[in-house]
C-alpha cells in the first residue's frame, strides 16, 4: 500500500474573499444583529422548554410566564425514576433502534451510492429515479401493507422490523447524498488502489469510505434523526408492552394521559433531545461540506 | 449472460441490499396500497391474523376516486384541501429558501463567531420533530403561551392560534419554516463555498455592484444546489404530516392532503384504509406531475439533470 488515504485533501477549504477589514463598522453591526436575532429565534423554543422543565407543573401554566418560578430539578429526578412510565427502558430501546438504523442504513446507502457513482450498469437510472419516487408517497398510508409484510416475515413487534422500515425512509436520501459525495472523490484513487491489488470492495472499504467522512457524517445524522424522533411507525409496529416502547411513543402516551403536566413533559423532552444534540454536535463541522457536494452533484 | 454478470456483478452486489429493502418494504406495499384504492377495505373487513378472521372486502372499481374527487365534505373536501396544501407547500418552501439563502450569505462572510452562529442556527434541525412540536404548542397556547404574552405586552391583538380559524394554518407554517430553514441554509452555504472566489474578483474588477455580483455570479453558481433542494423541499413539505398532526391535531383549518389521509387511517371510527390509500395515490400523482414539469422546465433552461 503506497497510498495514504487520510492525507488526501478532497474538499478544498473555502476561499476567503471578504476580509473583515473591508467592512464598515455599521455593516458589521447590522450583520451581527441579523445573525443574533436569527440565532435567538432558532434557539428560543428549546430554551423555553428547558426553562419550563425546571418549574413545577402548576407554575408552568401561569398566565404571566417568568423565567424562574420555584425551579428545581425535581421533574428530572421523577421522570428518570420511572414515575411517569418506564423512561429508561424507552430510552434504551430508542438508542438501540436509532443506532441500528444509522449503521445499517448508512452502510447499504454507501455501497449503493458508490456503485451508482463509479460503475455504469443497466438499471442505474431507474434506480436513482425510484429513490425520488419513494420520497413522494406518503408513508403513513403504507402502514397496513407494511404490517402485513412484517407479519409474514415474522418481524412484527421486533426492533429489527422497525429498523428496516426506518431504513426505507432514510436510504433514498442517504444514497443520493453519498453518490454526490463519492463523485467528488477522484476516480484516480480507485485506480491506484486497484493497481496495488485491492478488489473493488477493498477499494471502497479501505480507500473511499475513509475519504468520505463528511458525507458519511451527514447521512448518519440524517438516519439517526429519522429513527430517533419517529412516532407513527413506532406506535404501529412495536408491541404495546410498556417496556418495548421507544421514547417518541412513550412520550406520546404520556402527553395523552397527562395533558396538564407541562413541567414533567418538558423535562422528558429535554432528556430526549440531549442525545440528538450530542450527535448533531459531533457531526456539525462536516455538515456544510458533506451536504453541499451531495446536493451540487445531485 | 455470463459476460453480463462478469462485467457487472460487483456493481449489482453493491446495490442489491438497497434494492431488496426498497422492493420488499416500499414497492410491494405501494402496489398493495394501489390495489386497496379499488376496494372498500377498512378495519371491519380486513384479514385479521390475530382473530383468525379472513378478509371480506370487495373490489369496488373507481368508486373511491369518484367519491374523493367529487370534493364532498365527508371525503375531506379534496379540492379545498388541495388548495390549502399548495398554499402550505409554497409558503413554507418560499420562506425556507429565502431565509435560508439570506442566512447562508451572512454566514459565508468573515464574521467573528461564525462557528457558534452556525451551530445555533442549525439547532432546530437537530431537535426531534415531536419535541419541537411540543415546544411550539406550548408557546402558542392562547392563555399561558409566551407568544400571546409578548403580543399582549406590546399591545397587539392576541389571536387564538390553534383554534378553528386560519390562524391554525399560519401557526403550523411558522413552525415548519422554523424547522426547515437550517437544511436549506446548510445546503446553500455549501453551494456558496463551492463558487470560485476568482469569479467575484473578476466581477469586482469589471466594476460590478454588490447586487450585480449577487445576481450574475451568486445565483447562477447556486443553480444546481437550488434546483435539487427546492425539489426535495417541495416533496417533503407536501408530505409533511408530523408537524401539523402533532401541533394542530385533526383541525380542518390546517388540514392538508397527507394529514387527512392519516386522519382517515387512524382517527376515524371505522379506519377507512381504502379512502386513505386513495388519498395516497392522488398525492403521489400530483407530485409526479409536478416533478415531471419541474424537470422539463429546468432542462429547457439548459440544465442537464
Amino acid at each position: 500500500m503506497t497510498l495514504d488515504a487520510s492525507s488526501l485533501q478532497v474538499v478544498k477549504a473555502p476561499e476567503r474573499r471578504l476580509r473583515r477589514a473591508d467592512r464598515s463598522r455599521g455593516a458589521s453591526v447590522l450583520l451581527h444583529s441579523a445573525l443574533v436575532v436569527a440565532s435567538i429565534i432558532a434557539v428560543f423554543p428549546v430554551f423555553w422548554v428547558f426553562v419550563t422543565s425546571l418549574k413545577p407543573d402548576a407554575r408552568a401554566v401561569e398566565p404571566t410566564p417568568t423565567l424562574f418560578n420555584q425551579s428545581s430539578l425535581d421533574n428530572y429526578t421523577r421522570v428518570l425514576a420511572g414515575e411517569k412510565g418506564d423512561f429508561l427502558a424507552w430510552f434504551g430501546n430508542s438508542v438501540v433502534i436509532a443506532l441500528m438504523t444509522t449503521v445499517i442504513g448508512v452502510f447499504i446507502s454507501a455501497t449503493a451510492g458508490y456503485a451508482a457513482s463509479r460503475f455504469r450498469f443497466p438499471g442505474k437510472r431507474g434506480l436513482m429515479m425510484s429513490f425520488l419516487l419513494v420520497q413522494m408517497f406518503p408513508f403513513a398510508v403504507l402502514i397496513v401493507p407494511l404490517y402485513n409484510i412484517l407479519l409474514a416475515l415474522g418481524l412484527n413487534g421486533t426492533s429489527i422490523g422497525l429498523v428496516l422500515v426506518y431504513c426505507t425512509t432514510a436510504v433514498p436520501f442517504c444514497t443520493y447524498m453519498l453518490k454526490g459525495y463519492f463523485d467528488t472523490v477522484p476516480a484516480d484513487i480507485d485506480e491506484a488502489g486497484r493497481v496495488d491489488g485491492l478488489s473493488p470492495f477493498g477499494v471502497f472499504w479501505r480507500l473511499i469510505l475513509p475519504l468520505a467522512k463528511p458525507g458519511l457524517a451527514v447521512t448518519s445524522f440524517y438516519a439517526f434523526l429519522t429513527a430517533w424522533g419517529e412516532v407513527a411507525f413506532a406506535s404501529a409496529f412495536l408491541s404495546a408492552a410498556d417496556e418495548s416502547k421507544t421514547l417518541a411513543v412513550g412520550l406520546q402516551v404520556f402527553v395523552q394521559q397527562n395533558r396538564t403536566e407541562w413541567g414533567h413533559l418538558a423535562a422528558a423532552s429535554i432528556l430526549v433531545a440531549i442525545p440528538a444534540i450530542i450527535v448533531f454536535y459531533l457531526v456539525q463541522r462536516f455538515l456544510v461540506t458533506g451536504l453541499a457536494s451531495g446536493a451540487v452533484k445531485g | 449472460m455470463r459476460r453480463f454478470l462478469d462485467r457487472y456483478w460487483y456493481a449489482y452486489a453493491m446495490v442489491l441490499p438497497v434494492v431488496v429493502v426498497i422492493a420488499v418494504l416500499v414497492l410491494y406495499p405501494l402496489a398493495q396500497g394501489v390495489f386497496f384504492t379499488f376496494t372498500n377495505i377498512n378495519e371491519g373487513n380486513i384479514a385479521n391474523p390475530v382473530l383468525d378472521r379472513p378478509a371480506s372486502y370487495d373490489v369496488v372499481g373507481f368508486k373511491n376516486y369518484l367519491s374523493v374527487l367529487s370534493g364532498g365534505e365527508s371525503y375531506g373536501a379534496f379540492w379545498d384541501t388541495l388548495v390549502r396544501t399548495l398554499i402550505w407547500t409554497f409558503s413554507c418552501v418560499f420562506f425556507h429558501y429565502t431565509i435560508g439563502l439570506g442566512l447562508a450569505l451572512l454566514l459565508n462572510r468573515q464574521v467573528r463567531g461564525r462557528t457558534i452562529y452556525r451551530v445555533l442556527l442549525i439547532l432546530p434541525w437537530a431537535v426531534p420533530a415531536f419535541i419541537s412540536a411540543f415546544a411550539w404548542k406550548y408557546m402558542f397556547n392562547a392563555q399561558y403561551g409566551i407568544i400571546n404574552q409578548v403580543l399582549r405586552a406590546v399591545g397587539l391583538p392576541d389571536p387564538v392560534w390553534l383554534g378553528q380559524s386560519n390562524w391554525a394554518l399560519v401557526s403550523v407554517i411558522i413552525v415548519n419554516v422554523w424547522l426547515g430553514v437550517p437544511f436549506m441554509m446548510v445546503a446553500l452555504l455549501g453551494g456558496l463555498q463551492s463558487i470560485p472566489g476568482d469569479l467575484y474578483e473578476a466581477a469586482e474588477m469589471d466594476g460590478a455592484t454588490p447586487w450585480q455580483r449577487f445576481r450574475h455570479v451568486t445565483l447562477p453558481g447556486l443553480r444546481s444546489v437550488s434546483s435539487t433542494v427546492v425539489l426535495l423541499g417541495i416533496i417533503w413539505t407536501f408530505n409533511m404530516f408530523a408537524v401539523i398532526y402533532l401541533i394542530a391535531g385533526p383541525n380542518p383549518n390546517s388540514r392538508i392532503l397527507v394529514t387527512y389521509a392519516f386522519e382517515r387511517f387512524f382517527s376515524s371510527a371505522s379506519r377507512d384504509y381504502a379512502i386513505a390509500s386513495t388519498y395516497g395515490v392522488l398525492i403521489l400523482s400530483v407530485l409526479l406531475v409536478f416533478a415531471t414539469v419541474y424537470r422539463r422546465a429546468l432542462r429547457k433552461q439548459g440544465e442537464v439533470w
